[in-house]
């Protein structure tokens, strides 16, 4: 952990406070082996997580292109009557 | 010249992991009392708020607190992916505040599926109209819950070709 620490430049307490919301995520995975504890990426969740948000993204895009086009045919009704 | 001005259009897509929350910011080129009908009636939502090329049906309306939206999003071939947004509290033309939910075809919201709440806001901007919405997760577990329906359901594998498309166009970018 303090390894892993060392180049964030914060106290240890509040690094192992982001490594828990990490690991409850499912991000990470950590291990104790004595009294060193190892980290390890998640790689699959990590992947699924980021797709996600990636679907997410395009999903709010191409609903707002669409209501671009409404509301550019809303404003022509308006325009013409 | 559509495309030209599309382009000059703000679109921010913020994901926050720690307070696990979604920010979505959005100009749109028209007036703010036409940008709130569109968010806030039956017959308007139904023409934009699905994703292409998914289509909007609204089944239950009523857009005051303690109201719902009920509404499938229904993909070319025909399947539908029903969901509800109860309205909290609603500020004509300001805000609304809601709760999403995952929902079967009557309208009952799946217990076991996390609900994010949702704060829209209506802001001037020059002649257009600025919407902020945040989605917001109870937790960091909720945010994962929603992941791993969304690799379950379906919606996810339509928004994946969705996502292509988009990168084809350079709309991601």
């Amino acid at each position: 952990m303090g390894e892993l620490a060392e180049p964030f430049g914060m106290a240890l307490p509040s690094f192992m406070k982001h490594v828990g919301i990490l690991e409850r995520t499912g991000l990470i995975r950590s291990r104790k082996h004595g009294r060193i504890r190892t980290c390890a990426l998640e790689q699959k969740n990590l992947a699924a997580a980021e797709r996600w948000f990636a679907d997410q993204r395009a999903m709010w895009a191409s609903r707002y292109q669409n209501l671009d086009s409404l509301l550019e045919s809303l404003n022509g009704e308006d325009r013409g009557s | 010249m559509e495309k030209t001005v599309a382009a000059e259009l703000q679109f921010d897509f913020v994901v926050d992991k720690e307070k696990h929350t979604i920010t979505v910011k959005r100009e749109f080129a028209a007036g703010r009392q036409l940008v709130w009908d569109c968010h806030t009636k039956r017959e308007l939502l139904d023409r934009w708020f699905a994703p292409k090329p998914l289509t909007t049906k609204t089944s239950h309306m009523e857009f005051k607190p303690g109201g719902y939206w009920h509404y499938a999003m229904i993909t070319p071939d025909g399947q539908a992916f029903w969901s509800r947004l109860d309205y909290q509290a609603i500020h004509p033309i300001d805000s609304y505040a809601a709760l999403d939910g995952f929902c079967d075809e009557a309208g009952i919201v799946n217990p076991d599926m996390p609900r994010a709440r949702w704060d829209v806001a209506f802001t001037d901007a020059k002649e257009r109209t600025l919407v902020t919405t945040v989605v917001l997760y109870n937790s960091a577990g909720d945010v994962q819950k929603a992941i791993d329906m969304g690799l379950k359901d379906g919606l996810a594998s339509t928004l994946e070709r969705l996502d292509e498309l988009l990168l084809e166009m350079g709309e991601t970018a």
